[in-house]
């Protein structure tokens, strides 16, 4: 064996270890997931959206209008009369519908007369995430179709009206409904847009707490037993809850100020993006109250606390420096997956089983907790305190009987587990 | 007086049996010496009585303390040194003492801390960083820690290992000089000249048995020996 080879063969050893290969194959299954997420977004908007309409009009213009609705979405309700409106919206939502389109009375007749004419849209909004928002969007792609309808309908017919009103026949005038509340001149996409702003910055933020704290305390463990301080603290008259403790305190610490740090960057460069005014008009407050702004400081504080006894915890196993790398591997992994799921998805609108999964990652709960409390689920945010402050009594509890037994410096584990381990490896 | 009592100390990890069944009993201001080969059990007997790992079975007395029930109490009065131990590198040497002379009287921390930098005797280097210590400075540096707060019981894992013969030579004066002050030493060493020249008594360990035990004096006479190695040799063979 050539020298070469000799070198190449123990690197390859010393590199091809679970340690190198099971970060990676990890992000491959989730860029796989999202992979398949964002086709099944391409799915949805090829599928036709549920929608009804009220045609009060039924003139040369509106039936322009419904006959591309009907070419293109499901039509769950029809009606031609005005008064229906209650029925119809009732039906849209026990059938998870996305819109009722009503076109109003005279509806040809201002168009004839060159005045733009209204398109109400009552929007029935399920989320505010990404995908939660696909079905709105391709009924504005049908409105939009219906304008151009319309417009191809008055040049080919020399219809004597004004040029803008030519170009632009219709207007929309929406109102959504969401979370039991009414939003008066907003659609969803600008609903989901003014929300996303508020939901996507703490997420960031939490994220970045949790992997970075997180890091310090996983290493903190890793380089005390490297350098058996570990061993001396543990011989010294302090209890194992200090030491476990304190550690979660100052790593806590640590997090929050670099959170400070990098909640001012972000904060200047989110409200670049600010939508404030489109969010005024509505009539609505999209802002949070001071209450509610301690209840997300709670959720935040907690979910640090249960972030960093996990870490503890997983600490306790790493036996160097750099064993300590690998392990913040599942912290980062499950900072990502809430952050990204909320980003994509409202809670409630998510299948029941993820609904749990997303409840019991405690990194979730301040993630979520601002759209909640914006709308007022007090429920989610409060149990989700609770959680979480659970979760973390449990971790430091089981990190401080770590602490106690021998677990943390020869990091034996039960042998009949360690038997039945390597029987399947 | 006696300071530590082992009787009968069992100690397995999961299917593995490192010490087994051992008994020994070390007397007030004695140095205590625990040899033996690679694997023979000794760290492990010292982190036992370090209150660092857990008893399988047997019992350990140190004072009036039992080690099972009482290792709070115990933490209070012994001292442990461990084998390639390190300092907080980003603490400067004062600091470090000053840090573990937080954890106890603090109506004597000073005095703690000033006790431990004459142990130390690292000059105006104690200001420095250990990051920048050489091994013996850091060395010296836990010796200082170890011994600053005037345990009972001082149990030192191969205090001089890895050192120059200046400051091994230095480090065994310290350890002559504090058993006088009435501190009781249990020291484990490969080095058999530094065993024979600190230990008052000494126990060979092999494969987690205790083979012999008594004076340096009294194992070369029985063993017919020119010096401890050639005890160690003869028994452990």
């Amino acid at each position: 064996m050539s020298a070469l080879t000799n070198i190449v063969r123990k690197e390859l050893k010393e590199l091809m270890t679970p340690a190198t290969f099971l970060p990676i194959i990890i992000m491959a299954i989730i860029f796989g997931s999202m992979g398949n997420t964002i086709g099944g977004i391409e799915g949805e908007l090829k599928e036709k959206p549920v929608i009804g309409y009220i045609n009060a009009d039924n003139d040369l213009f509106s039936k322009i209008a419904t006959n591309v609705l009907n070419q293109s979405a499901e039509i769950i309700y029809e009606s031609l009369n005005i008064s229906d409106k209650e029925n119809g919206l009732k039906k849209i939502q026990e059938e998870n519908g996305v819109a009722l389109i009503i076109i109003p009375k005279n509806f040809s007749e201002n168009i004839l007369l060159g005045r733009h004419s209204e398109i109400e849209v009552y929007w029935v909004m399920k989320g505010a995430g990404l995908m939660d928002s696909i079905s709105s969007s391709v009924v504005e792609g049908l409105i939009s179709v219906i304008n151009r309808n319309i417009t191809m309908e008055i040049i080919q017919n020399n219809v004597s009206v004004n040029a803008t009103t030519a170009l632009e026949p219709t207007y929309r005038n929406d109102t959504t409904y969401f979370k039991g509340k009414e939003f008066h001149g907003l659609s969803p996409g600008q609903i989901s847009s003014i929300l996303s702003q508020q939901s996507t910055f703490i997420p960031i933020v939490i994220m970045m707490i949790i992997i970075i704290s997180g890091g310090t305390v996983i290493s903190s463990m890793a380089l005390e037993k490297e350098n058996k301080t570990l061993e001396t603290l543990l011989t010294l008259p302090v209890n194992r809850f200090s030491i476990v403790s304190g550690k979660i305190i100052a790593s806590a610490l640590v997090g929050l100020i670099l959170a400070v740090i990098y909640m001012f960057g972000l904060g200047f460069y989110m409200q670049s993006f600010q939508l404030q005014e489109v969010a005024s008009s509505s009539g609505f407050d999209f802002s949070l109250s001071s209450s509610d702004l301690i209840l997300v400081g709670l959720s935040i504080f907690f979910t640090l606390i249960a972030a960093l006894s996990f870490c503890m915890l997983l600490g306790t196993l790493a036996k160097n420096y750099k064993s300590a790398q690998t392990l913040t591997f599942p912290v980062t992994l499950l900072a990502l997956i809430p952050m990204f799921i909320t980003m994509f998805k409202d809670f409630d609108t998510l299948p029941v089983v993820l609904k749990w999964v997303v409840f019991a990652i405690p990194f979730s709960h301040p993630m979520m907790a601002p759209r909640a409390l914006i709308f007022d689920d007090y429920f989610l945010v409060i149990t989700g305190i609770i959680y979480v402050s659970i979760f973390a009594l449990i971790m430091i509890g089981v990190a401080v009987w770590v602490f106690k037994t021998d677990r943390l410096l020869t990091g034996s584990t039960n042998q009949r587990w360690k038997n039945l381990f390597r029987k399947h490896i | 007086m006696t300071v530590v009592e082992v009787r009968n100390l069992v100690k397995n990890y999961g299917d593995f049996q490192a010490v087994k069944g051992i008994s020994f009993q070390i007397e007030k201001g004695e140095i205590f010496g625990l040899i033996g080969p690679n694997g023979a059990g000794k760290t492990t007997t010292l982190r036992v009585l370090s209150t660092l790992l857990t008893i399988t079975s047997g019992t350990v007395k140190i004072m009036e303390f039992d080690l099972k029930h009482k290792p709070e109490e115990i933490r209070k009065i012994i001292s442990y040194l461990p084998e390639d131990a390190g300092a907080y590198k980003n603490l400067t040497g004062k600091n470090y003492l000053e840090f573990i002379a937080n954890f106890f009287d603090q109506s004597k921390k000073q005095e703690i801390i000033n006790r431990g930098k004459k142990i130390a005797n690292l000059g105006k280097r104690i200001n420095d960083k250990v990051d920048t210590y050489s091994k013996g400075m850091i060395r010296r540096l836990l010796i200082g820690r170890a011994l600053m707060t005037n345990p009972k019981l001082a149990i030192l894992d191969e205090p001089t290992s890895g050192l120059d013969v200046n400051n091994a030579q230095d480090i065994r004066n310290i350890i002559k000089e504090t058993s006088q002050t009435g501190t009781t030493f249990l020291i484990s060493s490969h080095n058999m000249l530094e065993v024979e020249y600190l230990c008052d008594r000494i126990a060979l360990i092999n494969n987690g048995i205790i083979v012999e035990e008594g004076t340096p004096n009294e194992l070369k006479r029985k063993h017919n020996a020119a010096n401890i190695e050639e005890v160690f040799t003869r028994v452990v063979k």
